[in-house]
């Protein structure tokens, strides 16, 4: 397309009395596709161009009762079905309490709707590339003159004929506007390649930003989520104490409550000899022993002990409970091996408190039995 | 208005002299146009070194925690909630110059509204920063909005403190949609002008591709009168539900009915205070002088007066009140607030808010530019000594005396309070240099002559 497309005619006049008079004429000639331009809104002109009241005023008032209708069923929802929560004794539906806050939703909305309608719908903004743009007639019309334009898709446009009406109308310049024809041309496709860097440099940009912001910057100092605070933590460094240390020994002879100093720490036959099992056999210690049981040692030694472990081999498999030589350990020997751990199976001393390490070992013997049953045990 | 009878029968003009319509456009987008002064870098450097070591405190403040501010029991209140109080009432002035002083066809407004706005905006997000700190951990401030989130709890709506996130979030973004929708078309003339391809870029997209088209024009006041009409309302709320914030408690000396509009009264006394106080350097730096008049000048100081005297009334009020109710808790604390430990404050605030303003009957003082300054000043130093007394001294001394303190601020207290200083002038002379501080639009419409004599119709 060599050609350029006509776009309309433009006209200007210098004074804000002779533009009125000219929109008058113009309305008064019977066209439809013209528009006037002015630095500033000039009173009157909506009627001399008998323009029809805007709609926008509707728009506010249609997008500010959505919002609070909205508002309201959620506002409701929240706090009456989803999560009711008593506050101050009020009932859950404290309509007076909600009124500030469906007030200034009803005027944000409304606000917001407003406007965007008025620019994206009535103005069809942005439109940054439109014929009158970057011509003499627009910069005039921006800063100290009045213009008039009268757009070729009128019914009643004619060449001659509009640039006559103009000049008889008193106007100044009248100039003829042509369409861009590298615009008119431009086909906008999805597929551009510039288009889809664009979207990728977004996309990408977005991303890191959210994931630096979430993973990152928020464990960055300042930000500390309180982890710096003035007391001591285990192993620190303490200056305080001539001895470096922050952890401090405890006066000789000190037992913590509830704990009994455990006198056999390597000497486990000692410990089978003396130590005697304070736990009587009941139903609940035998429940207890069970439960620890299951927990910390079934993963090794098995459900049942019989050293079938469920760890498909990635830790060796323990010798069986129910041989000769763990049946014939007295009580105090199975608890030494509780408190120190033997070759490979460490210490559960700080996994089982004392009481919980008999009841285990109350809940072994009960295993035992079970696979060595003997015949008094029948009756 | 002035002295002699006024002409009623006429259209004064609130433009001095007959500028030519270019001229306004070349006058207003100068600075625009222009590279700053030496002056502009001194300020510029002035406010952010303010800025900086407000950042530092509030950097600290974040790693040490609030520990570093005097906030502490019975005080919990501190430094945060005066300044955020303190910063919204500043917010006020704009709004309701463009809002309200619209509706009510205030011509005079069109020189400085844009300003206004623009300190608006400022303020707001100055004050913003107040409450998002004051929480401890500012990084978990989203849990103020009402989302679907892994809790599964939503937001008390029955707290002021909750209505106070709405209501300054909702001022905020309408204040800031009504400043850009005033911006769109001195965008296009600023777009129509410009030699700089960069510059015209930028304008373009801003402008949204505005042609000054009077079917836009008509959409376009019509939209203009809308925002008006909810911000009127809304500039009422804000300041209303921040009062809340005291009033909803039961402390004695915030639990009063006369908070809301004493609120509002104050916010917009402190915020022309302000406006007052900008204009002035502005409309000499700018040479605005025949656009900012010295009667517009005149009409901020009337407006100072009237909010002045009606925050004095509210002041004489409360002690009313309290001697009328009887309560012997509320008399007590009154008399405490004025003879106690605060009294200092107490006074100040009087002095400044009450009795200074009341200069402002005198015609010769309201048009004297350094005059006016100085009491602006004075009303802004009375306004935040106003939040001082009203949050500090009842939270010191409540029904407990047993659990009764002094609060005294920490040099980080003071360093945010000048920080968040540095940060709006920051703003404010960024605002300067790159947009018209006065609506081009606006002004030309008002200029003698620019509307049509309607001589035949």
């Amino acid at each position: 397309m060599d050609e350029k497309i006509l776009y309309g005619y433009t006209g200007l006049f210098d004074t804000p009395d002779e533009i009125i008079e000219a929109a008058e004429k113009t309305a008064a000639e019977g066209f439809q596709k013209y528009d006037v331009h002015t630095p500033y809104p000039v009173h009157g002109m909506d009627a001399a161009m008998k323009l029809k009241p805007s709609k926008l005023p509707y728009i506010a008032l249609a997008v500010g009762l959505s919002a609070l209708f909205v508002m309201f069923i959620f506002m409701y929802w929240m706090t009456t079905i989803d999560y009711p929560v008593i506050v101050g004794g009020k009932p859950f539906f404290s309509f007076p309490a909600w009124v500030p806050v469906l007030f200034e939703i009803t005027v944000l909305s409304a606000s917001i709707g407003t406007v965007v309608t008025m620019i994206a719908i009535f103005f069809k903004f942005p439109n940054i590339s439109h014929p009158l743009h970057d011509t003499d007639f627009i910069r005039s019309v921006t800063s100290d003159k009045y213009g008039i334009s009268i757009e070729a898709e009128d019914p009643k446009f004619d060449e001659e004929y509009v640039r006559s009406f103009l000049a008889s109308i008193g106007a100044k310049s009248i100039t003829a506007i042509y369409w861009d024809n590298d615009e008119v041309n431009f086909k906008n496709t999805v597929l551009q390649p510039k288009f889809i860097t664009f979207l990728i440099v977004v996309a990408l940009a977005v991303s890191g930003t959210t994931y630096f912001t979430l993973n990152k910057l928020m464990f960055m100092v300042p930000f500390n989520w309180m982890r710096e605070q003035s007391k001591y933590i285990p192993q620190e460094v303490s200056t305080f104490f001539s001895d470096g240390f922050s952890m401090r020994v405890p006066v000789k002879g000190t037992v913590a409550r509830g704990n009994m100093p455990y006198r056999y720490a390597g000497d486990p036959d000692a410990a089978g000899k003396e130590l005697i099992n304070p736990l009587a056999i009941t139903e609940k210690n035998l429940e207890l022993g069970k439960k620890k049981f299951d927990i910390y040692c079934s993963p090794c030694h098995g459900y049942f002990g019989k050293g079938d472990s469920r760890l498909r081999g990635q830790f060796p498999n323990p010798p069986s409970l129910h041989s000769e030589k763990v049946r014939n350990w007295s009580d105090g020997r199975i608890y030494a091996v509780l408190m120190d751990g033997q070759n490979v199976m460490p210490s559960y001393a700080s996994q089982l408190n004392r009481n919980e390490r008999w009841a285990v070992i109350l809940y072994v013997r009960a295993l035992q039995r079970s696979l060595n049953a003997k015949e008094s045990d029948l009756k | 208005m002035s002295s002699s009878v006024p002409d009623y029968s006429k259209n004064v003009s609130v433009i001095e002299g007959k500028p030519s319509l270019r001229s306004i456009d070349d006058l207003i987008s100068k600075p625009l146009d222009t590279k700053p002064d030496k002056k502009y870098y001194i300020a510029l450097a002035v406010t952010t070194t303010m800025l900086m070591i407000g950042a530092i405190a509030l950097l600290a403040s974040f790693y040490y925690g609030t520990g570093l501010w005097g906030n502490n029991n019975p005080v919990g209140w501190g430094f945060p909630i005066v300044n955020f109080v303190f910063w919204v009432g500043i917010g006020h002035a704009g709004t309701l110059i463009s809002a309200i002083l619209f509706l009510l066809r205030q011509k005079w407004r069109n020189g400085i509204a844009r300003f206004a706005e623009g300190m608006t905006i400022f303020a707001v997000m100055t004050a913003g920063i107040f409450p998002a700190i004051h929480v401890g951990r500012p990084w978990l401030d989203g849990y103020l909005f009402p989302y679907p989130n892994q809790h599964s709890l939503w937001v008390n709506f029955n707290s002021p403190l909750l209505w106070d996130v709405f209501a300054v979030s909702t001022y905020f973004t309408v204040s800031f949609i009504f400043w850009y929708v005033g911006l769109i078309p001195d965008f296009a003339i600023l777009r129509d002008r410009t030699k700089s391809k960069i510059k015209k870029t930028i304008y373009s997209i801003t402008s949204l591709g505005w042609r000054g088209s009077n079917r836009h024009w008509q959409h376009y006041e019509m939209v203009y009168l809308v925002l008006a009409g909810f911000a009127t309302p809304l500039v009422l709320s804000v300041h209303t539900i921040v009062s809340f914030d005291f009033a909803v408690a039961i402390l004695p000396g915030w639990h009063s009915t006369i908070f809301p509009p004493y609120f509002v009264a104050g916010a917009v006394f402190s915020g022309f205070a302000m406006v007052q106080n900008v204009l002035i350097f502005i409309r000499k730096i700018f040479n605005y002088e025949h656009i900012i008049t010295i009667d517009t000048l005149e009409k901020m100081n009337k407006v100072i007066l009237l909010t002045g005297s009606l925050v004095g009334y509210a002041y004489a009020m409360e002690f009313f009140i309290a001697w009328y109710s009887g309560v012997q808790i509320e008399q007590f604390t009154f008399v405490n607030r004025a003879f106690g430990p605060y009294a200092w404050a107490y006074w100040i605030m009087v002095s400044c808010n009450v009795l200074f303003p009341q200069l402002f009957w005198i015609k010769k003082i309201r048009r004297t530019i350094p005059l006016m300054f100085i009491i602006a000043v004075l009303v802004n130093v009375g306004m935040w000594f106003e939040r001082y007394v009203i949050t500090v001294s009842s939270l010191a001394r409540d029904y407990l005396p047993s659990s009764w303190a002094y609060f005294t601020p920490t040099l980080t207290d003071l360093s945010i309070l000048l920080g968040s200083f540095g940060f709006f002038f920051t703003f404010l002379l960024l605002f300067t240099k790159t947009l018209p501080v006065v609506s081009i639009v606006e002004v030309k419409a008002v200029v003698e002559g620019s509307q049509p004599s309607h001589k035949d119709h």
